[in-house]
């Protein structure tokens, strides 16, 4: 949605469109000029530049700077397979000249699709589609050749391109398949069944070609039909020596392909903006493909960095260039794009900020007072409704929803309370907290009411579910809520949770669902991105602690004396921060396993700040990694009740 | 909160034993524990007596609902049962009409039974009384409301002739959700 609107934004006028478009093909032609005839790039793209007149080219030139880049950088991958080859020595002229044409090929579709050629990336990866296709047609032995030096090739540590690793594994994949059509049908010609299954086994991994080729070589004439033991027994050796041979052939590439490593081309280097290029952009209309192209790019060199960085720049000019396109391309404001920075590395960052574009799949909980997970399938599944039990087996309750042609919320079914709409996420905190039947609990901000009429359905109506939550308005749904699904044990007030142990203390076990800046649910609501402030946090973050104080101190520890903290963020400062903070006020508490085997650990340090150590119990979830919202979950056994 | 007055409960249980007869003896009476009616914000809860003396330390002020609702008394001393009672009326219910399919989206919009929709229906229901309507393919409690016809006479009723009047449905958690809590 960010994207779009900024698009709309920056709606040029149609003059400007004209320029633009014209702009972009004769750049383009540079491009596709300079890739046939390498020499004559220099005095093309000049003559482009020289028409360019006005102050908004500069971004344009700049675009075609480095959009040129991934184009060369495909071709090189491919010669530089050419010139790493090493392996069966008589098979390197046929693969030599299976790609020279393939490059050539490429190139003359860059021809004809000038058009698209702005959209780098896609462009790109179109094209290395038809390129492998055109592979297809060329001699078998080619074919063995050219996924196996890929393989080598991103095996490489020093491979400096993300990117078109991702993209050279298309390529194998595609090629893969292509060959093991054209080498089964020869080898099953030549050998007995068995050898052709074992191939098939093997045509998975990375040995295709040893398969086809060095098992044809020894073995074509030595397996008759060799059902016994002892034959069995021969070609497990045979099968083993060939592996121990790859193992030692590929060893030696690999050292060889890391000698042979080509010294960069100028050319190839990505090249920074300068400050005045930046200015000049600013001023004028930024561009959103080449700008995504120049993430991409920033995210290479940042990868490989003594590899690919220019002399003249430090790791801080990447990361800052990097951070003001990111805040453009997805719309976030500077303050939280820094506090994103700080928790993920680069290349899961922007993982991360794609997962916040696209929405997370809605899930259901059945409420087991009323109904069973199949029954309610079942009658959704009556209504059209395309639906799933909820991935991986830590949820019995929860469904999946794909797709449905009626409002999933409007169904008799959802209206009779069989189900409540609830992300997978909140599951989790009520999972952790484990309540059983009879006990004592409390649910301090409960609205909507999701997770406290979880508990109530675990807890099977037994027993006390105290449900708060400080916004009155709020209460309304919660109340609805709770009633439409048949909860009969709770008792719903309205007060802040950092009355609370003055209202009322000695629970079994409290769960802390803090009010947050929703870090982890940015695809639910997007306005996060823009409208948290360093302020905002610090008042949450204040909020958060004093909660947590007041959780901690309602609970009993005679009882059974759990707390769980959860909140939809995924900042460290509302996270950890508040936990250890917690930790170190109240000594009675400790933290113990959550009871939810995915998700990755919480954190011990961050920047320079320790905490305690058990923090590692804690358990953070993100979008992109588990697909549901990001959240953060820690659990809490009261020891003891004097606060010191 | 406090308990009902004698006048209020016998307001209310009349309206009450118009649903569920003599069984309103069994929502006092329970073999799982002391069960109460209590009055709070002119609405009627209904409620375990543990949770109710929790409540008593709850401000008034604070305390939003506890238990489950079963209807408020308007300014003028009437008792109105709300649809958040289904889940005790339908329990306790003595007389039933079950809805075909294609009557329950309409029933469920607020619209009142015709005898076009009506699967099938408890044989001996009095004119005017209170029913508890039912899907027919689930068997889920959907709302209730009043016959306008005796069982006796359904049969000799035109198909677009009403047979129950709808007093409340589960649609209402969407569209009253304001009003009703």
């Amino acid at each position: 949605m960010g994207r779009k609107a900024k698009n709309k934004q920056d709606v040029p006028l149609p003059i400007e469109i004209e320029k633009q478009v014209g702009k972009t093909t004769a750049g383009l032609r540079n491009k596709l000029s300079y890739i046939t005839h390498k020499n004559q790039k220099a005095a093309n793209n000049k003559k482009a530049s020289g028409k360019k007149t006005n102050s908004n080219t500069i971004s344009f030139v700049k675009a075609e700077d480095h959009s040129p880049a991934p184009i060369k950088n495909t071709v090189k991958n491919i010669s530089q397979k050419t010139h790493n080859q090493t392996i069966p020595s008589n098979k390197r002229p046929a693969s030599k000249s299976s790609i020279t044409p393939a490059k050539k090929i490429k190139s003359q579709s860059w021809d004809s699709d000038e058009n698209e050629a702005d959209q780098a990336p896609v462009a790109e990866q179109s094209d290395i589609d038809q390129n492998s296709s055109e592979e297809e047609d060329l001699s078998d032995d080619a074919n063995d050749d050219t996924p196996d030096s890929d393989k080598e090739q991103s095996n490489e540590p020093a491979d400096p391109r993300t990117q078109h690793k991702k993209m050279l594994f298309d390529l194998d994949s595609e090629s893969e398949s292509s060959q093991s059509e054209l080498d089964d049908i020869p080898d099953q010609e030549e050998h007995d069944s068995d050898l052709g299954s074992d191939q098939d086994d093997h045509l998975e991994d990375s040995d295709e070609e040893y398969d086809s080729d060095k098992v044809n070589d020894s073995f074509s004439d030595s397996d008759d039909g060799d059902n016994t033991i002892a034959g069995l027994e021969r070609k497990s050796e045979r099968l083993t020596k060939l592996q121990s041979i790859m193992d030692e052939e590929g060893e030696k590439e690999l050292l060889e392909s890391k000698l042979h490593m080509p010294a960069l081309q100028e050319t190839e280097v990505f090249v920074l903006p300068e400050a005045d290029e930046i200015e000049a952009e600013e001023s004028g209309i930024k561009d959103m493909k080449s700008i995504q192209v120049r993430i991409q790019e920033i995210i290479n060199v940042l990868n490989n960095f003594t590899r690919l960085k220019q002399s003249d720049r430090s790791r801080s000019d990447y990361i800052s260039q990097l951070q003001s396109d990111l805040q453009f391309v997805y719309g976030y404001n500077e303050y939280l794009l820094t506090k994103l920075m700080e928790i993920f590395p680069i290349s899961e960052l922007v993982e991360f900020l794609e997962a916040n574009e696209s929405p997370r799949p809605i899930t259901i909980r059945v409420n087991t007072l009323k109904s069973k997970r199949k029954q309610v399938a079942q009658a959704l599944i009556k209504r059209g409704v395309n639906l799933d039990v909820i991935s991986g087996k830590w949820s019995k309750v929860g469904l999946t929803i794909y797709e449905s042609p009626v409002p999933i919320g409007a169904t008799p079914e959802y209206m009779s309370g069989l189900y409540m709409i609830q992300s997978a996420s909140s599951f989790l905190p009520v999972l952790a907290l484990d309540p059983q039947p009879n006990e004592r609990v409390l649910d301090m901000s409960a609205a909507p009411g999701g997770k406290s009429t979880y508990v109530a359905a675990l807890m099977q109506n037994s027993g006390i579910v105290f449900v708060n939550d400080a916004n009155k308005d709020r209460t309304r749904a919660l109340v609805a809520n709770i009633h439409r699904l048949g909860v009969t044990n709770t008792l719903v007030s309205n007060y802040d949770g950092r009355e609370f142990p003055k209202v009322m203390g000695g629970f079994d076990r409290v769960l802390l669902d803090a009010p947050c800046s929703g870090t982890g649910v940015i695809s639910k609501d997007p306005s996060v991105k823009t409208n948290k402030s360093e302020a905002d946090f610090v008042m949450l973050t204040q909020l958060q602690k004093e909660l947590l104080i007041a959780a901690i101190d309602s609970a009993s520890a005679s009882k059974a004396g759990i707390i769980v903290y959860s909140t939809c963020s995924i900042t460290v400062d509302e996270d950890e921060a508040v936990v250890n903070y917690a930790l170190s006020k109240r000594p009675n508490v400790k933290l113990v396993e959550t009871g939810i085997d995915f998700g990755k650990s919480g954190f011990t340090s961050f920047r320079g700040k320790h905490f305690d150590s058990s923090l590692a119990l804690t358990k953070r979830f993100y979008p992109h990694t588990n697909n549901m919202d990001g959240f953060f979950v820690a659990k809490f056994q009261k020891v003891s009740n004097s606060k010191k | 909160m406090r308990p009902l007055t004698e006048d209020e409960t016998k307001t209310f249980f009349k309206k009450l034993s118009n649903y569920v007869g003599k069984n309103i003896s069994s929502l006092i009476d329970r073999p799982d524990g002391m069960y109460c009616f209590r009055l709070h914000k002119n609405r009627v809860y209904y409620v375990r007596e543990e949770i109710m003396k929790l409540a008593i330390s709850v401000g008034s002020k604070n305390l939003i609902s506890l238990g489950i609702c079963f209807g408020k008394f308007n300014n003028s001393g009437k008792f109105r049962l709300h649809i958040t009672s289904l889940v005790y009326i339908a329990q306790y219910s003595k007389y039933k009409v079950w809805v075909k399919s294609n009557g329950i989206m309409s029933f469920l919009y607020g619209n009142h039974i015709l005898k076009a929709h009506v699967g099938k229906m408890s044989e001996d229901v009095p004119e005017h009384m209170g029913v508890v309507i039912y899907s027919l393919d689930s068997d889920t409690p959907l709302g209730f409301g009043a016959t306008a016809k005796a069982a006796t006479e359904v049969s000799k009723a035109n198909p677009n002739a009403i047979i129950v009047y709808h007093q409340a449905d589960a649609g209402e958690y969407l569209r009253d959700e304001d009003t009703l809590f």
